[in-house]
């Protein structure tokens, strides 16, 4: 009579405990992160200024955003940030992968020294390749201090070239960690595959460009999202390494939201900006996630 | 609107009441005075406090500016445990007086006779709706300019008293192989520099109707053109390496003899001060030419924080402690600004604060006293920053003077 009634409260308690331990964290995911983008959805189509207010005002954040050239400039540097950064990196990061898979000496050493500037915060990235890129300080008068005059590199203080100075310190703050991931793919191929297409004579620019990164397509796909997300949610390298200057050269839409919504009293353009950045993710994402992961069911 | 104004009032008074009666005879005070200078300046009032028995609670929030300070306070008010007292500027205050969170202090102020020594320039921004809610510490000037007095005199440059004189002095140095203006590139200096050109382009009238008044016809005007133009000119004459450098190390090149000019704020003169440089025998102080006459300022402030309606003990203590003119004279001395009320006397100043002191109680007399758009005291921030953008990017060569002025229209009307 116990038993069947003791089994019952255990298969109960089985099939409750996993959903009973997952609930807290999924109310808190609920609350918090989607609560909180609808709140700011919300927010973007109210008269927000210095805190949050409720009323309703329609477009008019989204009418003024787009009046912005500061949100122009913001959303244009995003575009050349985003697609200089995740094309470079990817390429860095697979060469360097692809070197690495040679079988070379010392491989134990080398790898952590690409691979350790991920480890630093963008803070310290941004703040290091000011110095070195200011040419007050850095690399310019270094240079003009060993005798070569003629040598010019002001990029950090020029508004046209100011945001690639940010691409490069972001592509050598996460290459490294790039090639770990391609690196990775590489040594998961299986090399029966490898040995077959050498005896069937292949290249070795054969044997890679046909058969083994095209295999890397997992990590492709890896490297794609942590790129991406990287790269659209960049504010604190911005912020150490040009302070968004010179004048408002290299704000992203990350320092632009930041500063709308918490220091210049415009909560309501700060919102609308955070969605169209929220839609903009969504609509390359989406799209890419569902045509990468669908193949594998 | 009205709901939640009421609602955040309630909510405020409700938390501090609780928060008060746990916290009896502690005033707790948020503030970004955390530099060595600073923080010795407002030990002054910790002491003051400590006398009459009122603890003090420190609450620094680094960051220049206060823009981190506004962040920490913006949290604590919706979560309804309001500090007790604020360092604040110009129109954050107003603005949260409209939220119903500042408390009324009226009452001290009567007393002390504060509408009859503080300008009324200044009472704008401390008064609501008819009310003090906040006590203000200081006034710092930002149309200053700072010189070096030795590399004025190898180049026989005289102090320049109007703009034309002042480019003959620029193009002097230049042609001397001197950088004529040292200049920290970043959005509020570009800022600063471009209040002190308006007032001296269009006079008064122009920088009223502009930064105050918000008027697109002003804002739009060929005078504001020219404005701009002599922007480009005093971009034409500060080092290539100027973008991003702070106000400090411009003002060291002016220390060090290798710039003439530095277009500062007053608090500039505390790194000439530190580096053992004399007023009128190593530098130079003086108003930027053509604008002899004006003050613009920006004022540090405490604002009291509602206590449940009634400003408790403390809160006057503080308050009437802030504006004791041993106090405002003390902390003056140290800060590098000018005393709150103009009846404190000079005796402890140096000459550029003496000077000060009386262009401050010329200007508020003769109704030159305006408050400083690049530093918050002219329009509301939002106005503010949109300004900076036109102001710096035309700086940095992103577009002429004449885009410039249709810019400065349509941001100030898109930020209003």
């Amino acid at each position: 009579m116990a038993m069947p009634v003791e089994g019952d409260f255990r298969t109960r308690l089985q099939v409750w405990l996993p959903k009973l331990v997952l609930s807290p964290s999924l109310a808190m995911a609920l609350v918090f992160v989607y609560g909180f983008i609808l709140f700011t959805f919300y927010l973007s189509f109210s008269d927000s200024r210095i805190l949050p207010s409720f009323g309703w005002v329609g477009l008019e954040n989204y009418l003024k955003l787009f009046r912005l050239r500061h949100w122009e400039t913001a959303v244009t540097n995003m575009g050349v940030f985003a697609l200089l950064y995740m094309v470079i990196c990817t390429a860095v990061g697979l060469a360097l992968a692809i070197f690495f898979d040679q079988k070379i000496r010392g491989e134990g050493v080398l790898r952590p020294i690409y691979l350790y500037p991920m480890a630093l915060s963008f803070i310290v990235t941004g703040t290091a390749w000011k110095w070195m890129l200011d040419p007050g300080i850095g690399i310019e008068n270094t240079m003009h201090a060993l005798g070569w005059e003629s040598f010019a590199f002001d990029w950090i203080k020029n508004r046209e070239y100011a945001i690639y100075t940010v691409v490069l310190a972001a592509v050598w703050q996460t290459s490294g960690f790039v090639m770990a991931m391609f690196l990775a793919g590489l040594r998961g191929i299986d090399n029966e595959i490898l040995k077959a297409a050498q005896i069937d004579g292949a290249s070795n620019w054969n044997l890679y460009w046909r058969i083994i990164i095209p295999q890397l397509r997992p990590a492709f796909l890896s490297a794609f999202v942590i790129l991406a997300h990287l790269a659209i949610k960049t504010y604190d390298l911005v912020i150490a390494l040009t302070g968004g200057g010179p004048g408002r050269a290299t704000e992203l839409p990350a320092t632009f939201m930041y500063s709308y919504t918490f220091t210049r009293n415009q909560m309501g353009i700060g919102a609308a900006s955070a969605t169209i950045m929220l839609m903009t993710i969504a609509a390359i994402m989406v799209p890419y996630l569902y045509s990468e992961l669908r193949d594998r069911r | 609107m009205k709901n939640r104004k009421t609602g955040i009032a309630g909510l405020i008074a409700a938390t501090s009441l609780a928060a008060g009666a746990a916290t009896a005879a502690d005033v707790e005070v948020l503030h970004w005075w955390t530099s060595g200078g600073e923080a010795a300046a407002l030990n002054v009032l910790k002491q003051d406090l400590e006398s009459q028995g009122i603890g003090w609670l420190d609450m620094p929030v680094a960051g220049g500016g206060g823009e981190q300070a506004m962040t920490v306070l913006r949290a604590r008010v919706t979560a309804g445990n309001a500090p007790t007292a604020v360092q604040m500027l110009g129109f954050d205050i107003l603005d949260w007086a409209k939220q119903g969170a500042l408390a009324d202090l009226n009452e001290i102020a009567a007393q002390e006779g504060w509408d009859a020594v503080v300008p009324g320039a200044l009472q704008a921004f401390a008064k609501h709706d008819g009310k003090w809610i906040s006590a203000p510490v200081n006034v710092h000037s930002t149309n200053w300019v700072w010189a070096n007095k030795a590399v004025l005199d190898a180049n026989g440059i005289a102090v320049p008293q109007t703009w034309e004189e002042f480019m003959a002095a620029v193009n002097a140095l230049a042609a001397a192989g001197v950088t004529p203006i040292a200049h920290g590139g970043q959005a509020w200096q570009e800022a600063t520099v471009f209040d002190a050109v308006v007032m001296s382009t269009g006079g008064p009238d122009l920088y009223k109707a502009a930064f105050i008044d918000l008027d697109e016809e002003a804002l739009g005007s060929d005078a504001m053109q020219e404005a701009f133009d002599r922007m480009a000119f005093i971009r034409a004459n500060v080092d290539e390496n100027f973008s991003g450098r702070d106000w400090n190390l411009a003002t060291a090149m002016v220390i060090n003899g290798e710039a003439g000019f530095q277009m500062m704020g007053d608090w500039a003169k505390g790194e000439f001060l530190n580096a053992g440089k004399m007023p009128g025998t190593d530098f130079l102080c003086f108003r930027f030419p053509g604008t002899q006459d004006q003050v613009t300022f920006n004022a540090d402030q405490f604002a009291m924080f509602d206590q449940g309606g009634t400003v408790s003990k403390e809160q006057a203590a503080l308050a009437s402690a802030i504006l004791s003119p041993s106090f405002q004279s003390a902390f003056n001395v140290v800060k590098g600004s000018v005393p709150a009320r103009t009846d404190v006397s000079d005796a402890d100043f140096d000459d550029c604060g003496k000077q000060g002191m009386k262009d401050l109680a010329a200007a508020a007399s003769s109704g030159n006293l305006f408050g400083s758009m690049a530093h918050g005291h002219a329009s509301p921030a939002s106005v503010r920053n949109a300004i900076y953008d036109v102001v710096t990017a035309h700086f940095n060569g992103e577009f002429d003077s004449a885009t410039a002025v249709q810019e400065l229209v349509d941001a100030v009307s898109i930020a209003k």
